[in-house]
């Protein structure tokens, strides 16, 4: 990203912001509510399109707070519609015994798994994570710990926004008035 | 892509969502003798016209779910990640949506028809012209679909968008019934659903890429 500048509804958000992400490296979105932070991260995504500077990516996986599953479908199948081998990010999140479970039985917590288990078995180098930690419980949070800087020892990076505390070692921190 | 297809084929038939419009369009079938009587010839000579009509109705009936709940559910934007361009996933939405609603409707036809008293001439006609005109209304169906995504009350906006656009087909599908293709309306109506299912990807597209700001 380079001198990136967002436009909401006629307000900026934010402009003159660079922003690298090496492999392994991961950078930290912070800011009160209304900042701009899932705009950045959709702005990264290429859903939303930046007002000015230029945003080139590989290849990203995305968790914000759509599930996009098949509500019908149980978790594993609904999972394999987006990723060619679920197995891994149900095993990461804790959500092995629920693969069976038809996604529409997931309490709030269980769907933010899914959707990080999703992003987990994508594959992708670049994860975008929207408030990853919301609804999860303190064991969720230390399963998301794990498998984010697992992503990083193996060259991934990451994006995440958040209020919360998060921990990613060596993160850049990005902070949004 | 196939998979696009087949996952729109699926959410179409789960829990009998396709099944709706076919519903409304026998239901059509039957209202229409119980309002103009039972008189055979006129009801042989109406009835073509009320089935065309009634199609059209029928298009209207699944325009709210073919777009909406993916915009809302984010798979949308999870496709776009994935590197599906928006065209490419309303064509694939085009193509679902007239699998679960052509051919079924053309099915349709044949109980309606006898219910009308159609002669085997005018049936023959009319399932021509359907196989040739529903892929005209599906593609209207995506196209509107993705232009009232995201509002609310998007229903009534999508009949006074959708039913003028779909004149035309109405006009040479029920042309034909009337006269035969002496003056052309075949293909007329070819003509019709072939621009419709071309323009209608690039239509919904750019609303679905419009719709996230």
């Amino acid at each position: 990203m380079q001198g990136v500048a967002c436009l909401r509804g006629g307000r900026l958000l934010f402009e003159g912001l660079d922003l690298v992400l090496a492999p392994g490296a991961a950078a930290l979105v912070e800011g009160p509510n209304g900042a701009g932070k899932s705009s950045l991260i959709r702005v990264a995504a290429g859903l939303l399109r930046a007002a000015a500077g230029t945003v080139s990516r590989g290849e990203a996986a995305l968790a914000d707070e759509h599930l996009a599953l098949d509500e019908r479908q149980p978790l594993q199948r609904a999972l394999a519609f987006w990723v060619r081998d679920a197995a891994p990010g149900l095993a990461a999140m804790g959500l092995a015994p629920l693969a069976a479970v038809p996604v529409r039985m997931l309490s709030t917590g269980q769907r933010k798994r899914a959707a990080l288990a999703r992003v987990i078995a994508a594959g992708a180098p670049l994860w975008l994570l929207d408030e990853p930690g919301n609804g999860l419980d303190a064991d969720g949070l230390r399963q998301l710990e794990a498998a984010m800087a697992a992503h990083r020892a193996g060259g991934g990076a990451i994006l995440a926004a958040t209020h919360q505390p998060l921990a990613l070692p060596d993160a850049q921190r990005l902070v949004l008035a | 892509m196939t998979g696009l297809v087949l996952r729109e084929l699926r959410l179409a038939l789960a829990g009998g969502a396709a099944a709706l419009p076919l519903i409304f369009f026998l239901l059509v079938a039957t209202l229409f003798p119980f309002a103009i009587g039972p008189d055979g010839a006129l009801l042989a000579r109406a009835g073509g016209g009320a089935l065309w009509t009634a199609a059209l109705l029928a298009a209207l009936l699944p325009v709210d779910r073919l777009v909406e709940p993916d915009r809302a559910a984010g798979v949308l934007d999870q496709l776009h990640l994935k590197g599906f361009g928006e065209e490419t996933i309303a064509l694939a939405k085009l193509l679902g949506h007239w699998l679960s609603f052509g051919p079924p409707l053309m099915l349709a036809a044949l109980p309606a028809a006898a219910l009308l008293k159609l002669p085997a001439e005018t049936l023959w006609r009319l399932e021509l012209g359907l196989a040739i005109g529903t892929p005209g209304l599906a593609a209207l169906g995506v196209g509107v679909g993705a232009l009232t995504a995201g509002l609310r009350r998007s229903g009534a906006l999508a009949g006074l968008l959708l039913l003028p656009l779909a004149v035309p087909v109405l006009i040479f599908g029920a042309g034909y019934l009337e006269r035969g293709n002496g003056s052309g309306a075949l293909q007329l109506l070819g003509a019709v659903s072939l621009l419709l299912v071309a323009g209608a990807p690039f239509a919904a597209g750019a609303a679905i890429r419009a719709g996230r700001d």
